[in-house]
């Protein structure tokens, strides 16, 4: 039905507009022999995000993706199974002693990458996290503070209509959010029910998709496929947000469009990248390039640039391009209720508790947790029962049945940063000929001891909102992030607090990739907030000649 | 509860949706491609490893003798073998096709060995100690050639598998989901309520209201 993953659509001077059927808005093009101010890889909450700021600063942007250019309207089936197009399905192997699931909900290919597909959960970071090592013991400090993260972090909430509640029940103060927070379906019920019997507080969760109209986007229909892909365009995604006002302000993207490798000079900077697109390699050239490819295809390519200069990659000099890879728990607990639950209705998780982020007291482990409600849809629900209750024949299909009444809560916790978890390059190559990666993971003694807290916690939460037979999905995990830490030694870190090469001066890195820890919560928010404030900081550079020459090393 | 299938959706028809506002063009498409599906169609797999795969998956997702139109659950897995796959493989198993094969052709060396006949000619009782014995990782080392079972069950055949029979219209009759919801959605969020576009569970004793309700949820 959709041509949108095997032709190129933004080309001819015009790229989709994704409010409108068979819809076109116009796009300027730069011709590849332009050096344009920069090259971005990647258009989801990093790239697309940046795309935007500095189109808008008046910087001359191309930016590329290799997924598709979807028009949410004509091109999305409501369809769990369809859906998984928006997903990175090239193939990765993984190993370790606690190999992570990859390519559905932590990958995205799509212009606007996995916002495309994510779950709108839209959280600011504990003040402290940007402090862990100092303030909380663990972990590594940002080389950020968290009172200017906390003005990018309204930015952004302003930016995507947030909806969510009027006061927040944890941390420093912050407005109350743009639009009216959602309703609360029966699954949401339940956690505020159970949090009330433990005495924790709990709120309707703050999430990017509006509760009122908003421009070309409709208020939210509680379709319920929100990790499938947004229908109505009520989700807001970086495709119909910061996109859209990117191709307004003059920049170009480029879908079907995989980057495999950034060129370097003999004087050691970026000159442009080596693109796949319609067919065959192309080469454009930039003044900056800015890698925005999320936790494994960052490091994926900038290891794949390697020159007999940089032989162990670009921007590696303190060889932890593609350590430190974190992830996040994503451990749950379900159970059965009386009532009729229908947990498919709405957003997946409307209710969220972040007591644990914010209570250190009685832990027995560094770092913090939320708990969200949830709403599988059925191949994702057979897979879970499957997979990680090990029911099959009659007993699968008999407790598939239960489904309406299923219940159940799931973590998105902090894991702690470890060198040994990593992103390395196999011996294997994909269709471009490019070697494949490998995602290396194994869970330390602190994660251990947190999975098992927070088991423990869920289980007393959904026992006290009154369902039965609970059982524990001990093994999931969720979101990539830290394979090219920011911090302000170039020693010990891949980017500084520009999100800029400590090696390579006009090589910028704008993902998830950048974080040193991960907190307790979804790290889209803190993306887009980097992000934002990455444009700013290259505007700042911009003005005063910095920007081709990195005249200070700032903190060393 | 009980713990074997039952109808409790009497009369629900997913299908019945399909020409009102929860289901879109698109998604007609999609859907009625699905349903299109030959069940005996099958060009990634040999006629030997289709007769094993399809008796496999019917000890994973059993189907009622009475349905009709059973769930084409092994054209479905067919299929995802001519596709893109699932954007991973944990290092203990060859790619997505080379590990079908091999654990297929493992499947019929058990069978093989145990009782001199091929999987799908075994009893199911006999086809089902097969099957737990691979989940549990206690494959024979002749049969499975360096495939470890136990990741072969979890990381091939439970995806593949099992989400296959509920990516179906069908299997979402017996479990009460509402399926497409594009664009109308819904409305009764809270618990205990239904949209009128939502299957109805038949209660003990209610089951003609739920039938009646449920031929109502295409109007």
């Amino acid at each position: 039905m959709s041509d949108a993953e095997t032709t190129i659509r933004a080309t001819g001077g015009r790229a989709p507009d994704v409010f409108r059927l068979g819809g076109w808005v116009p796009m300027r093009e730069y011709r590849e022999a332009d050096e344009v101010d920069f090259a971005i890889v990647g258009t989801g909450g990093g790239g697309g995000t940046l795309a935007c700021r500095l189109a808008e600063a008046g910087f001359s942007v191309v930016a590329f993706d290799a997924g598709a250019y979807w028009r949410p309207l004509e091109d999305f089936a409501s369809d769990e199974h369809h859906q998984s197009k928006l997903y990175w399905t090239d193939e990765r192997i993984s190993d370790g002693e606690n190999p992570i699931q990859l390519g559905s909900n932590n990958s995205g290919k799509s212009v606007g990458g996995s916002t495309v597909h994510f779950a709108m959960v839209s959280l600011r970071f504990r003040p402290e996290w940007f402090k862990s090592r100092t303030l909380l013991g663990y972990g590594a400090d940002w080389p950020l503070d968290w009172r200017e993260m906390w003005g990018y972090y309204g930015e952004v909430e302003n930016a995507l209509k947030i909806a969510g509640p009027v006061s927040y029940p944890w941390g420093p103060k912050r407005p109350r959010y743009p639009y009216r927070a959602h309703e609360m379906n029966a699954a949401a019920r339940v956690l505020a029910r159970g949090c009330d019997a433990q005495g924790y507080r709990w709120t309707e969760t703050p999430l990017a998709t509006v509760s009122a109209p908003r421009g070309e986007s409709p208020p939210c229909v509680y379709r319920g496929f929100c990790t499938l892909g947004c229908s109505t365009n009520a989700k807001q995604s970086a495709l119909v947000t910061w996109l859209p006002r990117a191709l307004a302000a003059g920049a170009e993207i480029r879908d079907l469009a995989m980057v495999g490798r950034i060129e370097t000079n003999e004087a050691g900077r970026a000159t442009g990248v080596q693109y796949h697109r319609d067919g065959r390699w192309r080469f454009q050239k930039a003044r900056n390039v800015v890698v925005a490819g999320y936790a494994i295809e960052t490091p994926r390519l900038l290891l794949m640039s390697a020159t007999t200069r940089f032989p162990d990659g670009l921007g590696n000099s303190s060889g932890l391009v593609g350590k430190y890879l974190t992830v996040q728990g994503n451990q749950a607990v379900w159970g059965q209720c009386e009532d009729e639950i229908r947990s498919y209705k709405g957003p997946p998780s409307l209710a969220v508790t972040e007591h644990f982020n914010y209570h250190d007291e009685g832990k027995d482990f560094h770092g913090g947790y939320c708990w969200m409600s949830q709403g599988p849809l059925p191949m994702l629900w057979g897979g879970t029962l499957a997979g990680d209750r090990g029911l099959w024949g009659e007993a699968l299909v008999a407790e598939m049945q239960r489904y309406n009444h299923s219940v159940g809560l799931k973590v998105v916790s902090e894991y702690m940063p470890q060198e040994r978890n990593t992103v390395t390059l196999a011996d294997e190559t994909d269709r471009y000929g490019l070697p494949i990666a490998r995602v290396t993971y194994s869970w330390c003694d602190n994660d251990k001891r947190m999975n098992r807290h927070a088991l423990d916690q869920m289980r007393m939460s959904l026992a006290g909102a009154g369902a039965t037979e609970l059982w524990e999905q001990e093994n999931d995990t969720c979101h990539l992030n830290g394979t090219a830490r920011m911090g302000s030694d170039p020693a010990t870190s891949v980017v500084d607090s520009d999100c800029r090469s400590w090696d390579i001066p006009n090589l910028w890195v704008c993902d998830g990739s950048v974080f040193p820890t991960v907190g307790g919560v979804n790290p889209s928010l803190t993306i887009q907030a980097i992000a934002c404030r990455t444009a700013d900081r290259i505007a700042a550079l911009a003005k005063r000649g910095d920007l081709e020459r990195r005249s200070v090393l700032t903190g060393s | 509860m009980s713990n074997e299938r039952q109808d409790l959706y009497p009369g629900y028809d997913v299908l019945a949706k399909r020409d009102t506002p929860s289901w879109n063009e698109q998604t007609r498409e999609v859907i009625d491609a699905r349903l299109a599906l030959d069940p005996e169609g099958h060009s990634f797999f040999t006629d030997a490893e289709w007769a094993t795969l399809k008796a496999l998956v019917d000890r994973i997702v059993p189907q009622p003798a009475s349905r009709t139109a059973p769930i084409p659950v092994a054209a479905m897995v067919d299929e995802k073998m001519r596709g893109p796959g699932d954007g991973f493989r944990i290092a203990s198993l060859p790619p997505m096709g080379e590990a079908w094969r091999r654990g297929l052709a493992a499947l019929a060396a058990e069978a093989e060995e145990r009782h001199g006949r091929r999987f799908h000619e075994i009893g199911t009782a006999e086809q089902d100690a097969i099957v737990r014995d691979a989940k549990e990782g206690r494959g024979k080392e002749a049969a499975w050639a360096g495939l470890p079972p136990k990741e072969f069950f979890s990381h091939r055949v439970v995806p593949d598998v099992v989400k296959s029979y509920y990516a179906h219209p069908t299997a979402w009759n017996e479990i009460g989901w509402g399926g497409p919801a594009s664009p109308r959605g819904y409305v009764r969020m809270d618990f205990n309520r239904r949209d009128p576009w939502e299957a109805a569970e038949a209660k003990p004793g209610q089951e003609e209201k739920a039938r009646r309700e449920n031929r109502r949820v295409g109007r």
